[in-house]
């Protein structure tokens, strides 16, 4: 892709700050680093001199041949244009300190502490700095480089074993429970009691409390989930409750975490892609693209054009197809068991339908290719998307919007109960719906256009209150607005070739860096990729929108209803496959 | 009025409920002309999986089955050409591409070597897949440069072992593969002649004195 002239660098950082800022001259890189001390005090001048007030994505780095780590952060503007990238370096020796900066932007703080979980960096100043995604008694970090799992066998794929040796053993048949758990020095699991459990706890608010008159009342701690239908998936709340209304809330993840970034990083460019499905398994077209828009930006090839809009197509489909069952998914957790929900997997099946005749599956679609996508639509099939996107898919929106916007249960339910507003949904780094229902225009197909976007009309989707109605509300705004591009899109389809590129099975990428970010249905999607010109990818981490979204659901739920907590985690639209990675 | 928008949403059931039966009393009556039938046919389900649908949706599996597409991908299995002496030419050359695309790596070859020279023949002495493990991408019939491996139809694999296949188990003939892709089989047919047409030319034009 060439670079747009929003996309070139306008701001000079090293002028600025000629002492502790220099510009990241690496081959293939981009951004400023920035020294270690001075952090807090350049990042509050980014955030609030510069105007890069949306921190998305934070990742740190092992660079295991300088002895380096580095921690990386992308900060945005929410009016649009061109990010600003800058990187922290230190000596790889523990303790490895960088300072937090949650007090300028919140919403760092679990990726903060995913970056300590994975990596070991610790970051000072952190208010509750734990492991998110291992457990407690974890042995090492998994991301190190020189980190090994019990049943490492090479560092990356294709593995000599299975070819050309063709010898084959499956890794739980050699000893499935000595040589795959390793476990710290002295740590013995019958005696361990889960300390985390404990810091867990206290980063709760006290227990008991005496109001004026000397009464003492008990506040009780509640455990919502693991197993919780309301919670779509291995997710647990702790919250402290006095009566109904949350007093605080912790959510506790990583009950799916898989560690996709070190499988990502194992694999070969090409054989991510169909890992990527599994993160949001919803949208694994969205998930492909994003996946594919970072690659292609490091290899520096072009899209063919029947590809580009065969792309949209695909990613306006799975974001109709998402909302909806978003839609029906909030109306089974408000109670309305599983008739309007049933009614929308209808919608659902049909477009998955058209998922499985151009990819092959339905879900698990590994639809996308570099350079363009694995197979051309066939002249039945994009009949069929028209019958949708022209009749059906307009039609059903409205009747659902008949049915369930007016309906007294829903509205007394939703209307007038606040998820955040719009400032601090941007301290939180929100994305997405819910950060354009709470009134920010932010969207990443206008804000700082990928793919062919910018040919097509159609407006961002905002509602201005915040509310769990107008979170609601904007899902309905934004598939009208999906089939409007959508029709936009399979009239004008060129045609033409399907990829850029001959089909390889071993892509060659250069040495560099690549953020690929696309507006995803549940928030900004991004891919952060290194490639050290090897196979395999030197760094592969995904900025889940899942994940960032649920930084801020303390706040959102304090002083609200448990009830109103079920419809809070609807609203926000959280997939576990990708939430814990 | 309160209760209207319940009301309303009931309503909803309600008229799935009377297209449904409406629609049956439709086809039957259609069905003396046509022949039609709306259940256990292959009309009848292709009609409920249309855009044009309505009342009731669901297939009564597995006494029906949805059609599937023509690029549904299930596992994989090998290809194998029937010769006309009724032995099974494979196509796999062992050459490994699948082995080194395979994402969760399931693939594994033994290959076979000349037992005089030691060499290697391109022939798979063993080939295996741990269905198991397979994620179902569909990446080594993609890449294959041989169309030797390709995506099976067939997705009611559950066994209460392991699935691990063998070469016995994973050959299946040509004329199969012809049947579920018809469209791609006919397409890399067309693609072998038009190359055995250009090598035949070059042969020909190499044979033939100068």
């Amino acid at each position: 892709m060439a670079a747009t002239p929003l996309q070139t660098q306008t701001v000079d950082l090293a002028a600025r700050f000629p002492s502790a800022v220099s510009v990241d001259a690496r081959n293939g890189y981009t951004g400023w680093l920035v020294e270690k001390d001075k952090l807090l005090e350049i990042a509050r001048s980014i955030k609030e001199e510069l105007g890069y007030d949306l921190l998305t994505s934070v990742t740190g780095v092992d660079y295991l041949p300088e002895e380096k780590m580095e921690v990386v952060y992308h900060a945005y503007k929410t009016t649009g244009g061109p990010g600003l990238i800058f990187k922290v370096q230190v000596p790889r020796q523990d303790p490895i300190e960088i300072p937090s900066v949650t007090p300028l932007w919140p919403g760092v703080d679990f990726q903060e502490r995913e970056i300590w979980d994975l990596l070991g960096i610790k970051f000072t100043g952190h208010p509750d700095l734990r492991r998110i995604l291992l457990w407690e008694g974890f042995a090492g970090h998994p991301l190190r480089k020189d980190w090994k799992e019990g049943f490492y066998e090479e560092d990356a794929k294709p593995f000599k074993s299975r070819w050309p040796e063709g010898n084959y053993v499956s890794s739980e048949e050699k000893n499935p429970y000595k040589d795959n758990l390793s476990f710290p020095k002295n740590f013995d699991p019958e005696k361990w009691i889960p300390e985390g459990e404990a810091a867990l706890y206290g980063a709760l608010a006290r227990y008991t409390e005496t109001d004026e008159q000397g009464i003492k009342s008990d506040r009780i701690v509640v455990n919502m989930g693991p197993q919780h239908p309301s919670t779509h998936g291995v997710f647990r709340a702790v919250v402290t409750v006095e009566g109904e209304t949350i007093l605080s809330l912790k959510p506790v993840v990583g009950y799916l975490h898989r560690n996709h970034e070190k499988i990502g990083e194992r694999n070969t460019f090409l054989l991510n892609m169909p890992y990527t499905d599994r993160l949001d398994y919803f949208n694994s077209m969205s998930n492909n693209f994003g996946y594919a828009l970072a690659v292609e930006k490091l290899m520096n090839i072009p899209v063919a054009e029947r590809a580009d809009y065969i792309r949209i197509i695909m990613a306006e489909l799975s974001r109709v197809q998402n909302h909806l069952v978003l839609v029906g998914m909030l109306l089974n957790d408000l109670g309305a068991m599983y008739t309007p929900a049933l009614y929308i997997f209808e919608e659902r099946e049909l477009i998955l339908d058209i998922f499985e005749a151009v990819s092959g599956s339905r879900m698990m679609c590994n639809y996308f290719r570099f350079g363009g996508v694995a197979r051309d639509i066939p002249e039945d099939v994009l009949q069929k998307i028209k019958d949708l996107v022209f009749k059906r898919l307009p039609a059903k929106t409205d009747e659902m919007d008949r049915f369930l916007s007016e309906n007294e249960v829903l509205v007394s339910r939703l209307k007038g109960i606040p998820v955040i507003d719009g400032p601090s949904a941007v301290q939180y780094s929100i994305t997405g719906p819910v950060l354009r229902a709470a009134g920010i225009p932010y969207d990443i197909r206008r804000a700082d256009p990928y793919g062919i976007y910018d040919r097509f009309e159609f407006d961002v989707a905002m509602r201005t209150h915040g509310d769990l109605m107008d979170n609601y509300l904007i899902r309905l705004d934004e598939i009208r607005q999906s089939i409007r591009i959508l029709e936009q899109a399979v009239s004008k389809i060129p045609s033409g070739p399907i990829n850029s590129q001959k089909p390889q099975y071993q892509v060659r990428v250069p040495a560099g860096e690549a953020y690929g970010r696309i507006e995803a249905p549940k928030g900004e999607l991004g891919y952060y990729v290194i490639s050290n010109g090897k196979p395999n990818p030197w760094r592969y981490h995904v900025r889940a929108p899942s994940f960032i979204n649920i930084t801020g659901l303390e706040k959102m739920c304090v002083g609200k209803k448990i009830a109103d907590f079920i419809a809070i985690l609807g609203v926000l639209d959280i997939v576990l496959g990708e939430l814990d990675r | 009025m309160y209760g209207k928008g319940i009301i309303k949403g009931l309503s909803v059931t309600l008229k799935r409920f009377w297209y449904t039966y409406w629609d049956d009393f439709v086809w039957f009556i259609r069905s003396f002309t046509t022949g039609k039938r709306r259940y256990y046919s292959e009309e009848g389900i292709k009609y409920r999986s249309s855009s044009s649908t309505r009342g009731i949706f669901t297939i009564q599996y597995p006494e029906e089955k949805l059609i599937l597409p023509e690029e549904f991908r299930y596992v994989p299995f090998l290809v194998y050409d029937e010769k006309d002496d009724g032995t099974k030419d494979v196509r796999c050359t062992s050459c490994g591409i699948c082995a080194k695309v395979c994402p969760p790596q399931c693939i594994w070859i033994v290959r076979t070597n000349d037992p005089q020279t030691g060499k290697p023949v391109p022939v798979p002495a063993e080939f295996y897949i741990d269905m198991d493990i397979c994620m179902n991408c569909g990446f080594c019939s993609e890449y294959c440069p041989f169309d030797a491996i390709k995506m099976d139809h067939e997705f009611d694999i559950a066994s209460l072992h392991r699935n691990v296949y063998n070469m016995e188990k994973l050959l299946k003939p040509a004329s199969y593969y012809s049947n579920i892709r018809p469209k791609n089989f006919q397409l890399e047919e067309e693609a072998r002649r038009a190359k055995e047409v250009i090598k035949a030319a070059k042969a020909g034009a190499a044979s033939s004195p100068s």
